[in-house]
Order: structure tokens, then sequence, then C-alpha cells
């Protein structure tokens, strides 16, 4: 990397992008926007979907989505001023002087070509050095970055490179021609909390070595409390808030801005009423795909699960995408049938299969699925979508049925207006306010509640959520409740399942969980939730190294040692690697490992191996 | 993760997909033959009643047929055409009394060059209208690309046919109205007289490939990385060539393959307005004197060559896409 040479200074004034309509008529989707940047520093652009951050972001170089028009007093960037330059110009400063890490690496990378070729592309198009310079550049972009086999991951296609190894290949991409400014949109959204933290530990220290001026587009406060030195809060296209970050996270003068704050840090709800009775207990239940034999599925998804929830109470899973939350919920909904183990629903024992279940027995268990935009029929109003359940497991039609449709409507705050309309009417809140509804409608013991808040902004899913205990309460149904929002989580439920490559590797109540013991994964999970200290990233010390060199392929699945072990920061040699690790319970907890609760508690890596 | 991505040999996890795909289409040309032979069984009346005409008796007739073979079971005919097939013998034409081979190689050169003709012309012209109008979506250029291939779409072909020769060779007295196409003709001569038949063929294949091509350039424009090489300042043109082709060329080989495959057996109404001396009106001919041996023939060739082509088309789809190469 070239040294700070270059940073430029940005200043915005009167900026606003309008969308033109199908009719002609033209919309604003962002008006009036001001702020000014000092070289070198970092600015985040803060707000909900919807907010136009990333319009702002895009108009910096002069882009907009859409086909929307870009009008500004001016937008300049060091000498440059963006707004009075043509589509010519624009192109050549675009992965030049200005560029751009995109949300998702994902669908940013071009799916047929060699990565490579696709992080030197900036040079070469723009002519700044030739085809063996560039990938020369890259190889030691890919080191600073931290990316394994720096010589040869750049021949690999996207496909095969891990989701953060993707986001910090395109942070390469994008730092490569030594940019003034560059423009990050959301770059650790899309990531898993554990992965989150190290790229964003790697674009913080790269960006502060490149010495460029960066502006952040984030909706995550926490998360841009650790990297920027100036925050605007947007809201519905305007500017609320613009100041130091220190001052807008410790002293907002925005009533907004206050909102976000609090609603990104959730207030522990009291604890739940529970009775004696046990509602649902899951006991020794392996799942997965593919053919079955001898109890085990060619593509094992969940192994030994077992837990008893009481009713009323509830349960969080927390894990990392692939861990098999989603799996668990389908399997107790009878989606998909478990190998081997079985679900019993008041101490009678339920079938497998959803097809092989009473409609009862059906009733009683309801999911709720993440993304409602999906699981609502959009051909259907939404008094259709509701009065379904209801004739279906109540037999109940007619008048009384639409009696009961404005019942919960008004149960979950909505009009009885609403009825008539169809889904994609409604906002993403009021979607998903529907989708619970229709599991309320069934008037379940069990709802399972699958990520269900994460496709929503955080202040919509702050209220879908009260909603949702306010609910169970009242009703005194039985939750469990999936998440990979460990703040949610932990505030939510009276009991945390915490899933590593579907193994559960720890079972705790929510005391135990906030006291000092903890499987090691869940440890690392905990900690690399950031927190809204500025200082919280550079406090946390680097994740640990895993203490044993486990190649990957040797397959944890296929063994019955630890899953985590070839992540485990504390593993001992000759234990871990040898033998299935022990399921230990105390009061209130339940561990898979083979350090004694004790050993866990201490915060630093344990030096003194355990007796097998 | 990434750690744990193998690093096949490119072609040892290809090969495999590739043979399981050649194996199913000669699987189904194997069932296409079973119902080609069961098929021209069911046309009433026989090669033998048709070359004795309407005053024959029964007995003669069964005499015939008794000769020809044609009172043994369905499976011995069927067991024994096939095999002649696989040997590359087609049999004996019943009604013109000399080999399928040879009257099937009379005509099938000249299918051939036409379908060619049309398919090279065609594919280039379907790309550039396909593509043209997907990167300018919404403009009036496609507005009118659209309207264009949409009529000729619509527009049954004899008509094409006709306009053009009423057009080129009536009014403006530029090119022959019948194709003779014959050995001693030479370039230019059989390059005019061929015009118009490419010409109405290729028509409503290119309607149709621009139109599959227009979808599958567009789709891909609407993809993230479209936008990201545009933010990385990439020029529009090498956006096209290098991002959103690699992409859209499975989809593209594949609607070029169905058009194309409709060349060899959908050229009919072409070839009898033009009096073109292809295989389609070769089989109308066999199927109205009921000549059998030929008529399966030809129903042969027209199938294997539409198979052939979705294989190529699916082969190509395979090595474009790096997660079923790599």
């Amino acid at each position: 990397m070239s040294p700070a040479a270059k940073a430029a200074s940005v200043d915005v004034r009167g900026l606003s992008v309008h969308a033109v309509r199908a009719d002609g008529s033209s919309k604003a989707i962002v008006e009036d926007i001001s702020f000014s940047l000092p070289p070198g520093e970092v600015l985040a652009l803060i707000g909900e979907s919807g907010s136009g951050k990333t319009t702002i972001a895009l108009a910096m170089m002069g882009f907009s989505r859409f086909g929307g028009t870009i009008s500004a007093e001016e937008i300049r960037v060091g000498d440059m001023r963006i707004d009075q330059m043509d589509e010519h110009a624009l192109t050549g400063v675009r992965g030049h002087r200005i560029a751009y890490i995109a949300q998702s690496a994902a669908a940013a990378f071009n799916p047929s070509r060699p990565i490579m070729a696709q992080v030197i592309e900036p040079l070469l198009v723009h002519g700044q050095c030739s085809r063996k310079a560039a990938e020369a550049k890259a190889i030691t972009l890919f080191r600073a970055l931290a990316l394994p086999e720096p010589e040869t991951i750049g021949s690999r296609y996207p496909h095969q490179v891990s989701g953060g190894q993707l986001q910090r290949l395109m942070a390469a991409m994008a730092l490569i021609s030594d940019p003034e400014l560059v423009i990050l949109d959301e770059p650790t959204t899309a990531l898993d909390v554990t992965t989150q933290v190290e790229v964003l530990r790697t674009f913080k220290s790269v960006i502060a070595q490149s010495g460029a001026t960066a502006i952040y587009v984030s909706h995550d406060l926490a998360v841009v409390a650790q990297v920027a030195d100036r925050i605007v809060v947007l809201k519905d296209g305007r500017m609320c808030e613009d100041g130091r970050a220190g001052q807008i996270l410790e002293a907002p003068a925005n009533g907004y801005t206050r909102a976000l704050l609090s609603a990104a840090r959730p207030a522990a709800r009291p604890a739940s009423q529970t009775a004696a009775e046990n509602v649902l207990t899951v006991s020794g239940i392996h799942a997965g795909y593919g053919r079955v034999t001898d109890g085990v599925p060619a593509i094992p998804v969940l192994t030994n699960i077992d837990f008893t929830l009481k009713r009323g109470a509830t349960l969080g899973v927390i894990g990392e995408s692939g861990s098999g939350k989603s799996t668990l919920a389908r399997v107790i909904a009878g989606l998909l049938p478990a190998a081997r183990g079985e679900v019993r629903l008041e101490g009678e024992r339920i079938a497998p299969r959803m097809e092989d279940r009473s409609r009862e027995q059906l009733r009683r268990i309801q999911l709720v699925f993440q993304n409602a935009d999906t699981a609502l029929n959009p051909a259907q109003t939404v008094g259709q979508i509701l009065a379904r359940p209801l004739a279906f497991y109540h037999g109940i039609k007619g008048a009384q049925a639409h009696a009961r449709v404005a019942e919960l409507l008004d149960m979950i705050r909505l009009p009885a207006s609403i009825m008539d309309r169809r889904s994609n009417e409604l906002s993403g809140g009021q979607k998903q306010r529907v989708n619970l509804a229709r599991a309320f409608a069934a008037q379940p013991d069990v709802l399972l509640c699958d990520e269900v808040t994460s496709a929503l902004d955080t202040v919509v899913g702050a209220a879908i959520l009260d909603l949702i205990d306010e609910l169970r309460r009242e009703l005194g149904i039985t939750t469990v409740f999936i998440s990979h929002d460990i703040t949610t989580v932990r505030a939510f439920c009276d009991q945390m399942l915490v899933l590593y490559a579907g193994t559960p590797v720890e079972l705790s109540t929510r005391e135990t969980f906030a006291g000092a013991v903890r499987h090691p994964y869940t440890r690392l999970l905990v900690d690399s939730v950031p927190e809204m200290d500025p200082e919280w990233l550079a406090q946390r010390a680097a994740a640990e190294r895993p203490a044993l060199a486990v190649s990957p392929s040797s397959g944890p699945r296929s063994q019955p040692l630890c899953r985590f072990l070839a992540r485990c920061p504390v593993a001992v040699a000759g234990t871990c690697d040898v033998l299935p690790p022990p399921v230990q319970e105390t009061a209130g907890q339940r561990l898979m490992c083979h350090h004694t609760t004790a050993q866990l508690a201490a915060p630093a890596p344990l030096s003194e191996p355990v007796a097998p | 993760m990434a750690a744990a991505v193998s690093r096949r040999s490119p072609l040892a996890s290809l090969l495999p997909l590739i043979a399981k795909r050649a194996a199913s289409a000669v699987l189904t040309l194997f069932l296409v033959s079973m119902v080609v032979f069961a098929i021209s069984a069911l046309l009433p009346g026989d090669a033998a009643q048709e070359s004795l005409g309407q005053s024959a008796t029964p007995e003669q007739i069964a005499a015939l047929r008794h000769e020809m073979g044609l009172d043994r079971p369905g499976y011995v005919r069927y067991a024994e055409w096939l095999t002649d097939m696989l040997s590359g013998d087609p049999g004996q034409s019943y009604v013109a009394n000399q080999p399928v081979a040879d009257i099937i190689s009379q005509r099938l050169p000249n299918t051939l060059m036409l379908a060619s003709v049309t398919a090279v012309l065609s594919v280039f012209a379907a790309l550039a209208i396909g593509i043209s109008s997907a990167i300018n979506r919404g403009s009036r250029l496609d507005r009118a690309l659209n309207i264009v291939t949409l009529s000729l779409v619509a527009i049954p072909e004899f008509l094409v046919a006709t306009l053009g020769v009423l057009v080129f060779s009536v009014k403006l007295l530029l090119l022959p109205s019948i194709a003779l196409v014959s050995e001693d003709a030479t370039w230019s001569e059989t390059l005019r007289s061929m015009a118009l038949p490419v010409f109405s063929l290729g028509c409503i294949v290119v309607a149709q490939m621009a139109r599959m091509i227009r979808a599958a350039v567009a789709d891909q424009l609407d993809r993230s990385y479209v936008e990201m090489a545009r933010l990385k300042g990439v020029p529009f043109s090498c956006i096209i060539t290098f991002h959103v082709m690699p992409n859209a060329l499975g989809p593209i080989i594949n609607a070029v393959a169905l058009s194309l495959s409709y060349l060899m057996g959908g050229a009919l109404i072409v070839e009898t307005i033009f009096n073109f001396p292809g295989l389609a009106s070769l089989m109308v001919n066999a199927v109205t004197s009921r000549d059998i041996p030929l008529l399966q023939s030809c129903a042969m060739i027209f199938c294997a060559t539409y198979l052939v082509l979705m294989l190529v088309a699916d082969v190509v789809a395979i090595l474009a896409n790096p997660r079923l190469r790599a």
C-alpha cells in the first residue's frame, strides 16, 4: 500500500436526488443534504432502510440507481467537482480516485470470472499500471487484509471463498487504486457476528494505513461507533443530526437519534411466568438432508438436540449462519422429519412428519417465518390470510370469522380496515405483524419464531419483539425464538441454546448465561457483538488463534469429536482431539466441553491440560 | 471454509457430468426411434397398397406385403430396422426403388447449406438486436425492435416468403422466386437463389432468438456485479463483453440451439414455396407415398440434430459456469 499521500476532503452542499416515477412526476429520495468531511476522516451515514443513506453515498461518485437525477449546489471531493462532471469524466474517477465497497460481496463479484481479474480491473481500465504490477500489488493487499494463501487466492472463483473473505477481497478491489475517498456501503451487515468483528478490524486498519477519507454507510450504531469520526443521522431522506461521533452517541440532540440508540440496546424483559407442566420436549434429535441410514442422514445438520420447555417459557436459539437454527424449527414443525429422536407435546409423542400429525397437533405448533414478504400470499387479502387458519383449525366461518379477524388485527395493533388490503400494499413491519397474527389465529401452544426481526429495521423490529413478548405472556405461549442477534435473544428469552455446526454446545438459563461460565464458542459469540463504546474494537483483543492445528478437512461432522475443535482457542492436545466432549450439567447450565466449569469461567486461555 | 475447497482438475470433474448428459441423449434417441417406428406403423395404408393402387385385389396386396416383409410382427421389424440403422443402412426406399441413403445424400447437403447459412446470419443478427435492445431497455430503439421482433414472431413464414417474392422477385426483379440449386450452378447463382429462402427462414428464428437473448442479457444487467463494475469505472462496452456475456452465455446458447433446431425440420413451408430440394419436403413426400423407410430415416435425422444441438448447448452451459467447471 502506498503511504498516505493523498486524502481528499469532501464538501457537500444542498444535495438532492430525485427519482422519476412511471407517470413522469419526480419524487425526492434525499433532499437538502449538506456535510463536510476533513481529509483522512471517516464519516458514517446512519439510518434505517429507505432513509437514503446509500443514495447519498453513491451520489459522491455521481451515480444514482434507477435513473435518478442528482442535483446539488456542490459535491466536491478533493479538487474534483463531482456535480459538474459528465459521464465520461465520472467513469475515469470511479474506481480510481473514489472507490466503492458494496454490501454483499457475494452479489458484487461476477460469478464467472476469477477473483484476481476482478480485483485488478480498476487498475487496468484506468491504465494505472501493467497487469503484472497490478497482480503483485493485489497480493500485497491480500496479505495486508489477512487473507489465507494470498499468492493463490486470486485464481479462485467467488463461490470458492467464504463470505468474510469475499468481503475482504472486495476491500482489496477498492483499495488497489489508492483512492482518495472510499465509500463503504454496509460492508459487514451480511456477515456473521464473529466474522464481522475480524472484517471490521481489518477494514479499519487498512483504511487508516491508506490514509484515505471514508464514508461508511450503516444501520448499526455499534458498528459505526467503532469506525466513525463523524456521524450524519438520516431519516426519510433528510438529515436529522450531524456531528462528531462521540457527541452523537453520548449526547444525541435529536429525538430520532435517541430512538435509534435505545432500540439498539434492548431492555431486559422480566422472566416469564411458567407453569409446572412441560409443553415441548425435544429429545435426542438428529436431522439433516439426504438418505437416512441408521438414523444418520447423508448430510447431517443437527445432532443430539435435547431441551424441555415449560408452558409460557421462551428458548432462544443462537448460532452462526449454517449452524442449524432454522433446521431445528423445521424439525419441530414437522417440515423436515427428524432422522432420530422425538418431539413431545405435553408428554405425548408426535409424528416426525407433518403429514402424519393430526390437525390438532398441527394447530398447537405454529411457525412464523423470517420473511413475511414471501410467507404471505400476495394474491390474498389480509382478511383471507387470517381467515384461513380460523376455518382450518377452528371451523370458524362467515361473520364469526370476520369478527375474529378484526380481533386478531386489533391484537397486533393494526386497524381493521387493513383486512381488505393485499400483503404487497403493506410495509415490512405491517407484513410481519400479519404473519404473526396468522400464527396466533391458530391459538398455538408453541410458537416458533425463525429470525422474525432480522429483515426489519431496528426500531420496527423492536416494536415487533414487544408485541410478541406481550402476546406470549398474555396467552401463555411457549416460544422458541431463533435469531443470530445475541443481544435480542438475551433480553427476550429465559433459556439460551447455543448451536455450533448443529451441536448444542451450551444450554443455559438467562442468569447462568449472564454469569462467567461459558462455552468457548459462546464466549467468542458474545465477545464479538460490537458495543456502543468507540474503544470497544481497539480494546477487544484480537481473536485468539485456535489452540490446535486441526485441518478442517479431517471432517468435524464425521467424527464425534468436539465440532468447535478447529476454532477453539483453549483446546487441549491429547484430549479434545482424541475424545468426544463430555456433557456437563450444573444448575441452570449444560455444556459440551472437556474443560471443567471452573476452568471455563477463567477469562484467560487455559494452559494446564485437563485429565481426560 | 476456503481451505476446504478442493482443487480437482477441471476436466476430471467435468467429464462425468458431460458423459451423463451424452448418455441421456443416446437413451432419448433410442426412445425416439421406438416412437418414430410405432407412429409410422400407425399410418393408414402401407407401401404395398400404395404401390399397387386402388384396383389391386386383397390377394395381390397380401402377396406383395409378404414379399416386402410387412406381414411380420412389429417388434421383429423394429429390431431388424434398428440393427440396420446402427450399421449405417437405412434400407431401401419402397417407392423410388433405390437405397434411402442415396436419396437422402442428394437432399441433405441442400438442407445443411440452407440451415447453416441461415444459422450464421441469424445468430449474428439476433445477438446484435438482442444485446442492443437489452442495453437500451425502455428506449425508443428497444420499443421499435420489440415491435419488429414480436411482429416477425407472429407473422406466419409463408406470408414473409410470399411478400419477399412479391417485392424482390416480382416488383424489383432482383432475385429468383424459385431456388434452383444444382451442382453446376455458380457461386453467385447459388447465393442469389438462396437469398429469399434464407431471408424468410431467418426472419422467424432471428425474432425468437433476439427476444430470448434480450431477456438473458437484461437479467444479467440487473445484477449487483454490473453496478459494481460501473462503480469501478469499467467502460460500458467492457462491462458487456467481459462481465455480462460470460454469465449470459449459458441461456443464450440454449436459446440459439432451440431456434436452430427448427431450421432443419421446420423449413417445410419455405422449401415448398421456393421449390427448394431439402429434407423437409422429402419427408412429406415420404408420408404421402407411404415410403416408410425414407420417412423413418428423415425423422431420425431431425431428432438426432435436435438432440445434438441440445447436447452442445448443455455442454457449453456447463463449461461457461465456474460452479460446475471448477
